[in-house]
């Protein structure tokens, strides 16, 4: 695979030059899009660190621990134990769609990894249905949003079109793993070109360009939106302080100006 | 009566449909401004109110890591919509958590995140404008901050953080609320929420000395003031007059004094109970909390011990130390401060305490954990001591206890639904409402169970209940306090109950170990 020319006179046909603008379009956009993402997740996980929480209010009963308020978070990540006691369709349809995205996810490692490991070659097996699953998920969780009339009043368009969005880039890409296959080598070439800043040719096939738009926009999206619970979830004050009030004080920085020694009276 | 009716009991506690602004309105009595100008706030609308609004939105947001997290994180997923008592009660859609929160959120998306800039109706952001200010005096009133959504929440969002900010904002541009207001203004004037003065209280106190000898032959000492006692007792002033929250009090008295433990209360600082959490003021809980490093100062005594009252509970454990300690002047073998369960618990199993059960075998109990107490605190040394304890107390003094609806109680109770600085009758129809959940796992457990009272450790529990029981067909005195039945079941050392349990020539210290 060669890499892509701009000289429009090596470019003999018509197509091949469609095929490099395209190329360098999605290439340029990805390489766009990664970098929104992570730099907007970055200024929101700084901007959340900065921020104080000057009282301690974890939710009790909370751990006494610092290694319990991990196990508590994992618990949330991992199993979303709260929305489980919560909601048992909420959780049902909401954890298969995010298990699912993390196979799915990590199904994709193989495009960015020149020899894919036994491991992920293995889940491969596995992975491959999962993109059903988190379809269903999201289906789920799309019927959910519209029929039950409190979920419904509180939703916003985005609320539904992140839905729809992401029930996009699943349908797509089960529409290439299962009827009209890419050229996946050629996939792979354009994207390990991407991490090297080599930009390659990108099979143009329908469902692939609607399928990488559709996930850059999300990308880009993301620092800006709902998408921010990923960070949210671990920086809620609520569930990562350990309780221990009596035993520690605690004092956040505009709060210990408030606190300043002199003021107080003394025994 | 007022014009609405008490919610009927549902066959089944079935989600509620919702019905458009049900409770739709102007909210609680606006503060006067004489009350704002002692606390710090402006008192009137001023001219540039929404640039003000939205100048202490951005100082909030810069200095609560919480409402910053929550501002962004919310889902929307729904989990919260069907878990606040208010909207079951009154099945208005702006009381399910997310819709409370969310009146904050579209302002803040619109004025403070790129998409609500550009795309306000993509993301449903709106404009501020006075309808929207007067919809959050309105709703953020309607919210006790007993956080049971935020146990739900799979981001963990506490709506309570939210109310808290939106009325410390909406202080900021003159909309206060008159009941919260009053009373701190009262706090900081004459020492308590009720605005007992120190002689009115030291007559209390001294009638309290004369009724409980007279009942039991023990002198226990309720003093005021009295410098060099061991504890500062620092309780709700409901306790003082209120029934049944002044059976406590004599339950503490009495407890306190079969252990030893000289303890006073302070005229100027009579008040456990900390109004400033409801205004989401971190200046006034902090303003508050200090009376109480004062008074244990002046009094020179050596621990501070909280009595039953539910937020006051949840300043104390939680904040006390960050806001006016460090408390190393204490004496460190107790935790500072220590809650009056924690002291008769650990008292009972020492085996200090003897307790005659059969004085309450005419009642079943059920107990009802207050939502600071349950879900914003702890006692003991364990997680969820904050159940046990009080459970094991009661069970120590009465004979039938049984625990209501599990969906009902421990971090998943339902608030009474007078707390937050709710608890004024300008608000009666929600408090009234917002009950409805709580006397519905109640009725269930009188008719299943055959439970006759329930016992509450929060003073505005106790005086919620009291008058919204009757309205559900209970006897408005099924409520009781912990400590009252802990009162009625002590036998003191040379009391007149132990002799009658004894017999006067019997050998006491013989009959006591097997009490």
């Amino acid at each position: 695979m060669t890499g892509i020319s701009f000289d429009p006179f090596h470019s003999v046909f018509k197509y091949n030059q469609w095929v490099g603008n395209m190329s360098a379009f999605y290439a340029l956009l990805f390489t766009v899009a990664f970098s929104i993402m992570v730099l907007g997740l970055l200024y929101k996980i700084i901007q959340y660190s900065l921020v104080p929480a000057p009282l301690k209010i974890p939710v009790t009963p909370a751990p006494l621990t610092k290694s319990g308020v991990v196990f508590r978070l994992l618990k949330e990540a991992v199993l979303f134990a709260a929305l489980f006691r919560s909601n048992k369709w909420t959780w049902l349809f909401g954890w298969m769609f995010h298990m699912s995205l993390f196979i799915v996810l990590a199904n994709h490692l193989r495009f960015f990894i020149k020899d894919v490991p036994l491991t992920l070659v293995l889940l491969q097996n596995v992975g491959e249905y999962a993109a059903f699953t988190m379809f269903i998920g999201l289906a789920g969780l799309l019927v959910r949003r519209l029929y039950v009339a409190r979920v419904k009043y509180i939703s916003a368009p985005s609320d539904y079109l992140w839905l729809v969005l992401l029930m996009f880039i699943g349908f797509t890409g089960i529409v290439m793993r299962f009827i009209l296959h890419t050229d996946i080598i050629a996939v792979k070439e354009f994207s390990l070109g991407l991490l090297s800043f080599n930009w390659q040719a990108l099979p143009l096939d329908f469902p692939l360009m609607v399928h990488l738009l559709l996930v850059a926009i999300l990308m880009i999206l993301l620092p800006f939106s709902k998408l921010l619970h990923i960070p949210g979830l671990f920086f809620a004050p609520t569930r990562n302080q350990v309780d221990n009030p009596r035993e520690k004080r605690h004092i956040a920085s505009w709060a210990a100006d408030m606190d300043s020694e002199k003021n107080k009276m003394q025994p | 009566m007022a014009d609405f009716e008490t919610p009927k009991f549902r066959e089944y506690p079935i989600v509620p449909r919702i019905k458009d602004d049900a409770m739709a309105g102007d909210g609680p009595f606006i503060s006067r401004p004489e009350f704002d100008h002692d606390l710090g706030y402006p008192g009137e609308l001023p001219e540039d109110w929404k640039e003000q609004t939205l100048d202490k939105m951005k100082d909030l947001l810069g200095r609560y890591r919480s409402l910053r997290v929550f501002m962004d994180s919310c889902i929307k997923c729904g989990a919260c919509t069907d878990k606040c008592h208010y909207f079951i009660g009154t099945n208005d859609p702006k009381n399910m958590p997310v819709a409370r929160q969310d009146l904050m959120r579209k302002v803040y998306r619109r004025y403070f995140t790129f998409a609500g800039k550009f795309f306000p109706k993509l993301v449903g952001a709106v404009d501020l404008t006075e309808d929207v200010l007067g919809e959050w005096y309105n709703y953020y009133h309607q919210c006790s901050e007993c956080r049971r959504c935020s146990v739900f929440c799979p981001m963990g969002i506490d709506t309570a953080e939210v109310t808290m900010a939106a009325r410390e904002i909406l202080s900021h541009v003159g909309k206060s609320q008159k009941y919260s207001n009053q009373i701190i203004q009262k706090v900081y004037k004459i020492g308590n929420n009720l605005g007992l003065p120190g002689k009115a209280l030291n007559g209390i106190l001294e009638d309290l000395e004369e009724e409980v000898e007279e009942d039991t032959g023990v002198p226990v000492k309720f003093n005021m003031d009295v410098e060099g006692c061991e504890a500062l007792l620092m309780t709700p002033s409901a306790d003082f007059f209120a029934e049944p929250h002044i059976d406590g009090l004599i339950g503490y008295g009495k407890v306190l004094h079969e252990l030893g433990i000289t303890w006073t209360v302070s005229s100027e600082t009579s008040e456990a109970a900390n109004f400033g959490l409801f205004i989401g003021s971190y200046e006034n809980i902090q303003k508050i909390s200090m009376r109480i490093r004062e008074a244990a100062i002046k009094l020179k005594v050596k621990r501070i011990i909280f009595g039953e009252c539910g937020h006051a509970w949840r300043v104390a454990y939680s904040f006390l130390n960050t806001l006016a300690g460090p408390f190393d002047f204490l004496d460190q073998n107790y935790p500072v401060p220590q809650h009056i369960l924690e002291v008769t618990y650990g008292a009972i199993q020492e085996g200090k305490l003897r307790l005659n059960k059969e004085e309450n075998d005419h009642l079943t109990m059920t107990f009802h954990d207050s939502c600071n107490v349950a879900r914003a605190s702890r006692m003991g040394d364990k997680p969820g001591g904050q159940f046990d304890i009080p459970r094991a107390v009661i069970q120590a003094a009465c004979n039938n206890y049984v625990d209501m609806h599990a969906d009902t109680i421990k971090d998943a109770t339902f608030c009474c639904g007078g707390g937050g600085g709710l608890l004024t009758d300008d608000l009666m129809e929600l408090r009234i409402k917002g009950a409805l959940p709580r006397m519905e796992a109640l009725k269930e457990a009188t008719e299943e169970s055959g439970v006759t009272n329930i016992a509450a450790i929060c003073a505005i529990c106790k005086s919620q209940f009291t008058k919204v029981l009757p309205y559900y067909g209970f006897e408005m005195d099924a409520i009781m306090s912990v400590h009252q039945l802990v009162s009625d079941a002590i036998v003191m050392t040379g009391s007149e109950q132990e002799k009658d349990l004894d017999g006067i020539e019997e050998d006491t210290e013989e009959a006591k170990s097997t009490g």
